[in-house]
């Protein structure tokens, strides 16, 4: 068994058992970390497979950003997860049978497949033999992909906004700064001259 | 013994399974459904960049660039009306979300 093949064994096992994981440890804290752990072993995986930038992509995006969100809300919820856990051995013979039947058509498909020549041939970017993986992904990405990536950069805005409209709480007792009343106040509505007798007080 | 697509197809649809299930026997905690969720879209990722490996197609990895972009946005606005939910009524119990019709 060569390196290759012992490291993809490493990178699923592991990956499989966080995953499993994640559905099934009780403290949700547990969960995000073992999600982070699936992560980290999918991104080795990727390196396998020669796609390196999405490699590094997805620990930078999964984990410094999406695990990190949930880890966020998970210690900002103040909720009894236990509560939350009761229904785990209810629904577990129908999930059981889902699961049985998923995974049968999954391998039902996976044996069955072929691919025709005809469609190796037709092939929508072809890798280029001597470029690095990130500049090939470039290469294409900027030019043939061009409208999706910024249909994808549009999606990214929604989100950013929504989450933001979404989250955004005004407080009625907290007083916050207005920027057009500041520039609306000029010299004669801010300074009072007040003429004062001498020696007399104000 | 050398690794085919078929072996990463296999843990790609252990992955699936495992995210289906999560889905399933965690219904009443919706924190860990969105993970499930997240977990099946790495799982579409995975087949995706080894069927681009191996035909050596790199339209692949590009769908799977954007299929992640689209898992941050669901995890960000997900847990965005989470929140909002949670301050409302103070729970996050998914039962209680049917209030929502209209």
């Amino acid at each position: 068994m060569n390196v290759a093949a012992a490291f993809f064994y490493l990178f699923s096992i592991t990956m499989i058992a966080s995953a499993f994981m994640v559905i099934a440890a009780r403290n949700p804290v547990h969960s995000v970390l073992f999600l982070i752990l699936a992560f980290v072993n999918a991104s080795g995986l990727f390196l396998l497979l020669g796609a390196e930038f999405l490699a590094m992509i997805l620990v930078v995006v999964y984990v410094g950003a999406v695990a990190v969100l949930f880890l966020f809300v998970v210690m900002m919820l103040d909720v009894d997860f236990a509560e939350l856990k009761q229904g785990f051995l209810q629904y577990l013979p129908v999930g059981a049978l889902i699961g049985i039947v998923v995974a049968i058509e999954l391998v039902l498909v996976m044996t069955g497949w072929t691919s025709s020549n005809a469609s190796i041939a037709s092939s929508g970017a072809p890798a280029a033999p001597d470029v690095s993986n990130t500049a090939a992904l470039g290469q294409v990405l900027y030019t043939k992909y061009l409208y999706f990536f910024q249909a994808a950069g549009l999606i990214l805005l929604t989100a950013m906004i929504g989450a933001i409209v979404l989250t955004l709480s005004h407080k009625p007792d907290v007083r916050r700064q207005v920027i057009a009343d500041q520039n609306a106040r000029d010299r004669k509505t801010a300074v009072e001259l007040k003429k004062v007798p001498s020696r007399a007080g104000v | 013994m050398t690794i085919g697509l078929t072996h990463y197809l296999t843990v790609a649809a252990i992955l699936f399974t495992l995210g289906v299930l999560g889905i399933i026997l965690n219904r009443k905690n919706i924190i860990i459904i969105l993970m499930s969720v997240e977990l099946i879209l790495l799982s579409v990722n995975i087949n995706l960049v080894s069927f681009s490996s191996y035909l050596g197609d790199l339209t692949g990895q590009v769908f799977s660039l954007f299929i992640l972009t689209v898992a941050a946005a669901e995890a960000a606005i997900g847990l965005a009306i989470l929140v909002t939910y949670y301050r409302n009524r103070g729970s996050i119990a998914v039962e209680d979300i049917n209030v929502l019709k209209g």
